[in-house]
């Protein structure tokens, strides 16, 4: 049975790019435990409009942990405590009555506070536009079955698909690096077989667009994979090294 | 007062002549083309990056137009297309099971319940193969087989099968796909794309759309963009019940905003409820999630036979798995026996409300049924439901605290697509030249029931293979005019009309939050106008909605500043165009004297409950023009049926 408990909040307010920011401290009473983390949000920012006050302001969209508009570091950890859990999926049970919960944005240079909890995350659609793709026209293409792909390596090329691009890694990286996130899209495409013809340029471009953003370097702390609410592994990680260095190696015949 | 006028009916909707079968082939052959010179100086706006919108935007940039996308999300790969779970369809054969594209379109125009346009349909399942191909070549990791060939699933409602999926995420993977397509034309500059931008008007000069007037959800500034076309795929409008399986933040405002500048509104009443999501409780409750369809095979629904039981296991003084089976009603069972638990959505939607309404919902507060895995975990064992299921009980359980292996789920229907929206021709163009509408924005494919693993389906169809080739025999005639002047007085009108909007609403200055509102009209829409509807009730809700439009004038708070990131702004702009929406979907509801799909009237069903088409009267696409006054007038599309014949529906 559901029951309700109380709550001190620390919500990080910042009134856009250029304001300093800081924490604001809410109370709010009979939340009920059956609760996601958003709408007791929803319900402080009805209580905040109710007041007279600015509601806070935070991304989200389809609450069902797939479409990674939310984020939030709850208590210190992106998407909170839960593993493999995002923001949307995370329920009032799981925390204590009387319980102080810090909220924050997703803290990186190449990610800027944009409003109170709402981060600049273009940088991956930046990455992403640099060689996250297949260059492949509309028209008519071979018939799918065309291309066999081994189900083992399929599945594989999924594991890294999966990644919904909320940037949890990056706001869990002491060194806020995207590397997990440019692993999985290097990974999924390079595995495949239709990846292929572009595999070293893809790797070298979105490396450098990655740089570029002001993204941090990898020191393989493994936080990232922690974090991830689709729990990327580390694998990938070090499949992105070997497919840069391997493009290294023969920049000079593939370079366009 | 419900009020309406009958005005000309729509003889032109470009369906070319000769055969079904030729008819796309045919057009393709002959519609008109524009060189690759000219192509370079028109320009096309998208508005929205679904599935729809993301892959016509690569395509169309692909040609060589140039190309304007505006979304409101902080990334086109946000749009709510991410979400979709099962599958797409797509007559491959593949499995040598006897599918075909006649057997694609039959089981589509009859899952619509015959209120659909059989040339789109046919040229649907035409195309579906084709998206299958596109989808793989731009690296969609579909399941495979050993083999290392693609695997297919079965789906409710057809025989074969045809249903391609990437585990619980093919619309993720879909819409990534379609993303990464477009982001390579963003990279190679004919593709520019505008993150928080929120289009709130259409611009047409002489009649044609010529732009967008769009605001920058950040900054709070009104811009204007000129295109030579618009093409509007912002997808479909079941947030009207403010509860839904629909992302937070999808909304009516382009479509409705169009509609208000003359572009007709077809079937708004034609909505799909899915009956297994995980009920509402509570008044904080934000949405529904969707638990899928399959879940049916295996799961069987039920509530206590007596209402004692129903009340201690309400107030948890007794556990589900406590209530022997003689006390138990295995409702579809007992109700469809020959169908049992896998009757269709709309039949499933209608027998669980059925039975909530009569008193027997098995939690406190709100409506749910139990969905119970008991007995196909004995049968079948542990390993055999966590193999078919298992993604989706951990998902349960991390919502709900409960574990399916444990107690039954709870779960209760919710709203989860709209057929109806914008009426287009065969050609996928409103009745305003120049504007165009894909995917689940648009009226044209799903008639009065959409079919499992369509709804991507559409999208793809539209974007990659149809809205290409169908735009081009519009731009042809477009190739000597200039891009748009934005200075021009048509975009200055509707700016100021926009601004003035915005502000009059701004300014109310109410007590009511703009949620708190749409709960209560969300409600009223459910429960007149949700999964089963009468002409008394619809007549009282139109009333109720009347009510609400006038409170949201009087007393809707919105906070904040205009100028700057503020989503209550937001909300309450959508808001008020869902209201209006809503007064459309009473009416067209209540005009429709028939049942048929996912539109149930309970004056018209057959003795055994089933529902009754009245095909003499009602065989017509209902498109509705605004007026600007609360009489809408109506224009009817005939539906004429050349390939198959409707025919009755039954599942007992």
């Amino acid at each position: 049975m559901s029951k309700t408990i109380n709550l001190t909040l620390k919500v990080w307010r910042q009134s856009g790019p250029n304001d300093k920011g800081g924490f604001e401290t809410y109370s709010l009473q009979n939340v009920s435990t059956r609760m996601s983390f958003l709408e007791m949000l929803d319900v402080l920012n009805q209580q905040l409009i109710a007041e007279g006050k600015r509601p806070v302001e935070f991304e989200h969209d389809c609450r069902e942990g797939i479409c990674g508009a939310c984020s939030l570091v709850i208590n210190g950890r992106p998407h909170g405590p839960n593993y493999r859990t995002t923001t949307c999926q995370l329920h009032m049970r799981h925390f204590k009555d009387g319980e102080t919960i810090y909220i924050e944005p997703f803290r990186a240079d190449a990610f800027p506070v944009v409003k109170d909890l709402i981060v600049d995350r273009s940088a991956f659609d930046r990455i992403m536009a640099a060689g996250g793709y297949i260059s492949v026209n509309t028209g008519s293409p071979q018939d799918a079955n065309n291309i066999p792909v081994p189900k083992p390596k399929a599945d594989k090329a999924f594991d890294a698909a999966e990644c919904i691009g909320c940037g949890a890694c990056v706001a869990a990286c002491p060194n806020a690096s995207a590397m997990l996130f440019v692993a999985a899209k290097v990974s999924h495409l390079s595995l495949l077989p239709q990846g292929e013809p572009e595999r070293e340029r893809r790797v070298r471009r979105m490396i450098e667009a990655m740089d570029a953003e002001g993204f941090g370097h990898c020191t393989n702390t493994g936080a990232c994979s922690i974090e991830c609410p689709k729990a990327i592994p580390q694998e990938f990680i070090n499949r992105l090294n070997r497919e840069f260095l391997r493009a290294s190696f023969i920049t000079e015949i593939t370079d366009d | 007062m419900i009020k309406f006028r009958e005005g000309t009916p729509i003889t032109e909707s470009a369906v070319p002549p000769g055969p079904m079968d030729r008819k796309w082939v045919d057009y393709r052959s002959k519609c008109r083309l524009v060189s690759p010179a000219n192509k370079q100086r028109l320009t096309v706006i998208v508005v929205g990056a679904g599935l729809a919108g993301a892959s016509a935007a690569a395509t169309l940039a692909q040609l060589g137009y140039n190309v304007k996308v505006f979304v409101y999300h902080d990334s086109p790969r946000r749009a709510h297309s991410i979400a979709a779970q099962g599958g797409i369809n797509a007559a491959k054969n593949y499995q040598g099971d006897g599918d075909s594209i006649y057997r694609l379109f039959y089981d589509t125009i009859k899952g619509g319940d015959y209120r659909s346009r059989e040339a789109n349909v046919w040229r649907l399942a035409e195309v579906s193969a084709n998206i299958i191909d596109q989808s793989v070549a731009l690296g969609v990791p579909f399941a495979r087989e050993y083999g290392g060939l693609l695997a297919n699933r079965s789906f409710g409602g057809v025989q074969v099968q045809r249903t391609f999926y990437a585990r619980g995420q093919t619309g993720q993977q879909l819409l990534l796909g379609a993303y990464s397509a477009m982001m390579r034309w963003v990279d190679r500059k004919k593709i520019e794309y505008f993150p928080y931008h929120e289009m709130l008007d259409v611009v047409l000069i002489d009649g044609k759309a010529r732009g967008v007037i769009v605001r920058n959800l950040l900054t709070g500034e009104l811009k204007r963009y000129s295109g030579h076309a618009v093409v509007l795929a912002t997808g479909g409008y079941s947030n009207v019940f403010y509860l839904s399986t629909n992302a937070m933040n999808s909304n009516v405002t382009a479509a409705w905003r169009a509609h208000k500048r003359g572009a007709y509104f077809a079937n708004p009443a034609f909505t799909q409820i899915h009956p297994t999501c995980l009920p509402a409780e509570g008044k904080y409750q934000s949405k529904l999630t969707l638990m899928s369809e399959s879940l049916r095979n295996d799961g069987r629904v039920w509530v206590p036979k007596e209402e004692a039981d129903v009340e201690r296991v309400r107030s948890g003084r007794i556990k589900p798995a406590d209530i022997p089976e003689e006390k138990r009603d295995y409702f579809l069972e007992r109700m469809y026996p020959a169908f049992g638990n896998l009757v269709p959505r709309d039949v499933a939607a209608r027998a669980i409300k059925k039975m909530c309404d009569a008193g027997f919902s098995v939690i406190p507060e709100g409506d749910a049924v139990f969905l119970d895995f008991k007995d196909a975990i004995a049968r079948l064992g542990r390993d055999v439901i966590d193999q078919r299921y298992g993604n989706l009980f951990e998902m349960y359980e991390k919502i709900t605290g409960e574990s399916p292996w444990d107690t039954p789920m709870k779960i209760y229907p919710a709203p989860h697509y709209t057929m109806g929206g914008l009426w287009v021709d065969y050609k996928l163009q409103t009745n305003v030249p120049g504007l165009f509408a894909i995917g689940e924005c648009n009226f044209s494919d799903h008639g009065a029931n959409r079919l499992g693993a369509s709804a991507l389906m559409q999208g793809l169809a539209d974007g990659y293979f149809v809205l290409p080739y169908t735009i081009g025999d519009y731009l042809a005639d477009e190739i000597r005019t200039p891009l748009p002047d934005t200075q021009a007085p048509a975009f200055d009108q509707a700016e100021k009309e926009v601004r003035s909007l915005m502000e009059k609403i701004y300014q109310i200055g109410g007590n009511t939050s703009v949620d708190e509102l749409h709960r209560t009209f969300g409600r009223i829409m459910w429960d007149y106008c949700g999964i089963s509807r009468t002409a008394e009730g619809l007549q009282k809700a139109y009333g109720m909605v009347c009510d609400i439009e006038e409170r949201f004038w009087k007393d809707v708070k919105v906070p904040g500043k205009l100028d700057e990131k503020n989503s209550e702004l937001e909300k309450a702009q959508r808001l008020l165009d869902f209201i209006q929406l809503g007064k459309l979907m009473i009416i067209d509801a209540f005009h429709r004297n028939e049942s048929c799909g996912g539109h149930f009237r309970e004056e018209y069903q057959t003795p055994e409950g089933e529902p009754l088409r009245n095909d003499e009267e009602y065989a017509y696409a209902a498109a509705w023009e605004y007026t600007g006054t609360d009489e809408p007038v109506l224009h009817k599309e005939p539906l004429q049926f050349e390939v198959v014949k409707p025919s009755v529906r039954s599942y007992k």
